[in-house]
């Protein structure tokens, strides 16, 4: 326990360290699909995350102010920004929008996404290694939006990602972890590792999950967007990311198979000798 | 000449990138530019010359998750 207890933290505050950064928190938040702008900046408040997803589009030609008043309303909310090269489905895409990206927001921190299917919106995780190695080559911080697999995390590591983002289901999904022993596993293989459950958090449960398995943080943005109340899901979601980080620093029982009383038998009633025979 | 811009046939009067900024009335917003599927830092854009037939990308800040 006392290594889980001093995972992170050295000063004892268990925060989560990404490329030498320490988080605010084990929340990254998406900016889309928001009802308004306005819910989004008081979803953002109410759940505090560490990072902000954000993206980059076409200026249009219909409406030619969008991206400039989305970019004043993000910059204002103050929380450092993780632009990512969602739609992107071959490496060299995904790479020249990771650079249009940095310079645009400021940061070469990118979480990289390399589409394989439309339909699933499956990581192409053998693009997604190459662009990761030419993007770190070029001073990127990656983030990559990966599967459980154990040999593509590994290349991926080997590629200089310094934390990698596996999703629990397909983005978008709401089905929540639909292969914790996979991602067990992984959380096994790369116990040193900054690891993040990135895309299919549909309820606040599932954060928990993520985080009671020992994961590091969370990063989800449909399940609070599209809530009814998405001002207060994302407050759901920061507890439940707290109560689950919490939970697996405590050390969790392990499940048995028949069950056993947790009031004790020493001086209960009614019980004789007889009843023994 | 003749380019296609954010996926848009387009006649443009610019001969480099900065000029089809300025045209486009986008020079001085929050923009990042590419042409030909390569990255145009801003600095750049000036001394980018345009062809016949180029494709050129404009992107601005967006909502992503």
């Amino acid at each position: 326990m006392s290594t889980r207890l001093a995972a992170n933290g050295k000063d004892g505050s268990d925060r989560l360290s990404v490329y030498g950064e320490l988080l605010a928190s084990r929340l990254l938040l998406g900016t889309a699909l928001y009802p308004s702008p306005d819910i989004m900046r008081r979803a953002v408040e109410a759940a505090s995350p560490a990072v902000l997803t954000v993206s980059l589009r076409r200026e249009s030609s219909r409406d030619a102010e969008a991206g400039q008043r989305f970019w004043e309303l993000v910059r204002g909310l103050g929380v450092r920004l993780l632009p990512n090269t969602a739609g992107c489905h071959t490496p060299r895409e995904a790479i020249t929008t990771a650079q249009m990206g940095r310079e645009l927001f400021g940061t070469d921190w990118v979480k990289l996404e390399v589409i394989a299917n439309d339909d699933t919106l499956q990581p192409d995780v053998l693009g997604l290694v190459e662009a990761a190695e030419a993007l770190s080559r070029d001073g990127f911080k990656v983030f990559p939006y990966c599967t459980e697999d154990l040999s593509v995390a590994a290349r991926l590591l080997s590629a200089g990602c310094q934390v990698l983002m596996p999703w629990a289901s397909p983005i978008g999904t709401a089905r929540g972890l639909m292969n914790p022993y996979a991602l067990r596993s992984l959380r096994a293989y790369f116990p040193e590792t900054p690891l993040i459950i990135d895309a299919g958090i549909g309820a606040p449960s599932h954060a928990t999950q993520a985080m009671e398995l020992g994961f590091d943080a969370v990063l989800l943005n449909t399940a609070v967007a599209k809530a009814d109340d998405p001002i207060a899901m994302a407050a759901a979601f920061s507890q439940a990311i707290e109560a689950g980080r919490l939970g697996y620093r405590a050390g969790l029982m392990p499940p048995r198979d028949m069950a056993s009383p947790s009031t004790p038998l020493a001086g209960l009633a009614f019980r004789y000798e007889s009843h023994a025979s | 000449m003749k380019i296609t811009v954010n996926g848009e046939a387009r006649t443009t009067q610019a001969e480099t990138l900065d000029g089809l900024c300025h045209e486009l009335g986008l020079a001085e917003m929050k923009i990042a530019t590419a042409r030909n599927g390569a990255f145009v830092p801003a600095k750049q854009r000036a001394r980018v010359s345009l062809q016949e037939g180029d494709t050129v990308e404009i992107l601005s800040p967006r909502q992503g998750g």
